[in-house]
């Protein structure tokens, strides 16, 4: 079967001045061997050294660039036209010539032999771990791993931006941290245990909570910033910030069986809101606090996160740019998604509209500002506190408390009286609840039920309150007998 | 195509001054346009938009979409695409490293200094068939 393919001015030369030639080929990849032997010129013009298109070349298969289909592997049928379009570009000479790469110390050869044999790593792809800096946001559960490969990997300076300190629930998956550090910084904790790993590396503690404020003076230092966060203004802050400055973000993110993994915010990538332009509702998804994590799962995340930092430093392989990995640790399946840098993205589209960094707690409706987004009590008042909870509680005012986590959380602890409705079931069951009563709603730490809430509002329910903090803070304030997850 | 590899290009006056111009006014950045034509004589330039992501003020890009535009300009105006031009702002007149890794064979390269947002030097540069370097033409102003 023969395809057309069609050839740009500059490459008619090789084919005997002619714009179309004919090719076989089932893949753009047989199709292009098929040119290449039949017109030989054209082939330097095509592929680098390594055999691979070189970046300026770019092949349309019906105007669709293969890049965002199966690349060369992009199946080829009856009637296919094939399209070789050239980028040009170009440019003036760079002011700044490569720096010179740090030199390796004996010690280093020694600890490093298992790279240095690698041909993809070898003596040079060292020098550029041992030149890399990288900033980790969190030493949690992700950044537990990531920073002890790539410190073990021998990334000479590794940056840690943390403000926490360690707590007993962080034991099951934060392995940066043991139970003697309960208690203790978490950053501290951190540079303890990757100094005893790599006492030939730099670490840099940042004891601050990233903001829209810090976050640029924070990254401009490193070439590669590590996602490790578990919530959404963070997750939104690190990607812009990395579009804006143009450092690849190495991102995972984890919840209960399933963790997620790319490469985002390259020059020629899609960045995280290009897969996601808008956050989730405020409370849809809950927190690994509020639903659940494997233990392990943070360690495959973690370790898929810093090997695509080190492809990213040694410039080896294919990296996980446009490209969304999902894993699954119940069904132990991974599955690809592509990604494709979108256009109009706020971000990193060809015209931005997002070119600061913004109020991102506003932007994922955790403090929403715009009046009328909750259609509040007669009283204007949507939440309730612990305390003030408790005291109508013992002066016997008659109230309808709505738990509306899981069952297993509700086996751990709860408020004495309360009605379980998970929220998933609410839709269904808040038939159940009187409009007349007085509601209260409850989750684990108030985003859940704060969602809950607005739900029950939207169904025309006037008396409706939010516990702020949860069960949590009623535990803290009220109820300290009870366990706590 | 040129029937032979013309290693003089014409570039009349008027066009002379619509690239100069062009650099001007993008400077401190690159500024890059498509040489359209016939034989060695070029008949029209078409200005582009500076696409690179790496940063206008040393590199430029023309994406594939535009250069489709640049393609359907030269054959409605009867040419045909003989290159491409761009500017060197505050750097001489010179391919880089870079222009010769990223250079197509056959067409002609102009580039244009801008010194302090004034066009000074302008060459022109055809890529070697064995990519080991660029050859410099002739610019001829008739």
């Amino acid at each position: 079967m023969a395809t057309k393919i069609l050839i740009p001015t500059p490459l008619r030369p090789f084919t005997d001045k002619k714009d179309a030639v004919d090719a076989e080929g089932k893949t753009i990849g047989e199709l292009l061997t098929d040119l290449t032997t039949k017109h030989s010129g054209l082939k330097a013009h095509l592929y680098n050294d390594q055999g691979k298109l070189r970046s300026f070349v770019n092949i349309y298969i019906n105007d669709e660039d293969i890049r965002y289909l199966q690349k060369e592997q992009t199946p080829v049928k009856a009637g296919d036209t094939v399209s070789i379009i050239p980028s040009v570009a170009g440019g003036a000479p760079t002011a700044e010539a490569a720096t010179a790469l740090p030199e390796l110390t004996k010690d280093d050869y020694k600890r490093y032999s298992r790279h240095l044999i690698l041909p993809e790593v070898g003596v040079a792809g060292q020098q550029k771990l041992k030149a890399a800096k990288v900033l980790c946001i969190g030493a949690g559960g992700l950044g537990s791993p990531v920073a002890l490969y790539l410190a073990a990997a021998g990334v000479g300076t590794i940056g840690i931006v943390d403000f926490d300190v360690v707590d007993f629930s962080n034991l099951q998956r934060q392995i940066l941290h043991a139970t003697p550090d309960v208690g203790r910084s978490k950053l501290e904790s951190a540079k303890t245990k990757l100094l005893a790993m790599n006492p030939h590396m730099n670490v840099v503690t940042h004891d601050t909570a990233l903001s829209s404020e810090n976050a640029l003076e924070l990254f401009a230092p490193y070439d590669i910033i590590v996602d490790g966060t578990d919530n959404f203004p963070t997750r939104y802050l690190v990607n812009d910030a990395c579009v804006l400055l143009g450092k690849p973000n190495a991102y995972g993110s984890i919840f209960r069986f399933e963790g997620q993994a790319s490469v985002f915010a390259t020059k020629e990538g899609p960045c995280y809101r290009c897969l996601y332009p808008e956050p989730p509702p405020p409370g849809l998804v809950p927190s690994c606090a509020e639903g659940g994590v494997l233990g392990v799962l943070p360690g495959v995340i973690g370790c898929i996160q810093a090997t695509e930092t080190i492809k990213l430093i040694i410039g080896a392989g294919e990296p996980l740019i446009g490209r969304f990995l999902i894993f699954d640790a119940l069904r132990m399946k991974f599955r690809e998604l592509k990604l494709r840098k979108d256009p109009d993205c706020p971000v990193c589209g060809t015209h931005p509209t997002v070119t600061k960094l913004i109020d991102y707690e506003q932007f994922c409706g955790i403090h929403p500002t715009a009046p009328g987004s909750i259609d509040p009590t007669p009283s204007g008042v949507t939440e309730i506190t612990s305390v003030e909870l408790k005291k109508r509680l013992d002066r016997g005012d008659v109230l309808t408390i709505v738990d509306v986590r899981e069952p297993h959380e509700y086996q751990i602890n709860r408020i004495h009286g309360s009605l379980l409705i998970p929220l998933g079931d609410l839709n269904k069951r808040y038939v159940e609840l009187d409009p007349s009563d007085e509601i209260i709603m409850q989750c684990k730490v108030g985003g859940r039920s704060a969602k809950a809430a607005d739900f029950l509002r939207s169904k025309g329910y006037k008396k409706v309150l939010n516990l702020t903090g949860g069960i949590l803070d009623w535990i803290d304030k009220v109820d300290p007998n009870q366990p706590k997850y | 195509m040129p029937e032979v590899k013309a290693q003089t290009l014409v570039v009349n006056a008027a066009l002379d001054g619509e690239i100069r111009r062009h650099g001007e006014e993008t400077y401190p950045h690159e500024c890059c346009g498509a040489l359209v034509g016939t034989g060695n004589h070029v008949t029209a330039t078409v200005a582009l938009p500076n696409t690179t992501e790496e940063g206008p003020r040393r590199r430029f890009m023309v994406r594939p979409s535009d250069y489709r535009v640049a393609e359907q300009k030269a054959a409605e105006l009867g040419g045909d695409l003989l290159g491409f031009y761009h500017s060197h702002p505050d750097h001489p007149a010179r391919p880089s490293q870079y222009d010769l890794d990223h250079a197509w064979p056959t067409f002609a390269y102009i580039i244009v200094a801008v010194a302090q947002g004034k066009s000074e030097a302008m060459t022109v540069w055809y890529l070697k068939e064995d990519r080991s370097a660029f050859d410099e033409g002739e610019l001829n102003g008739n």
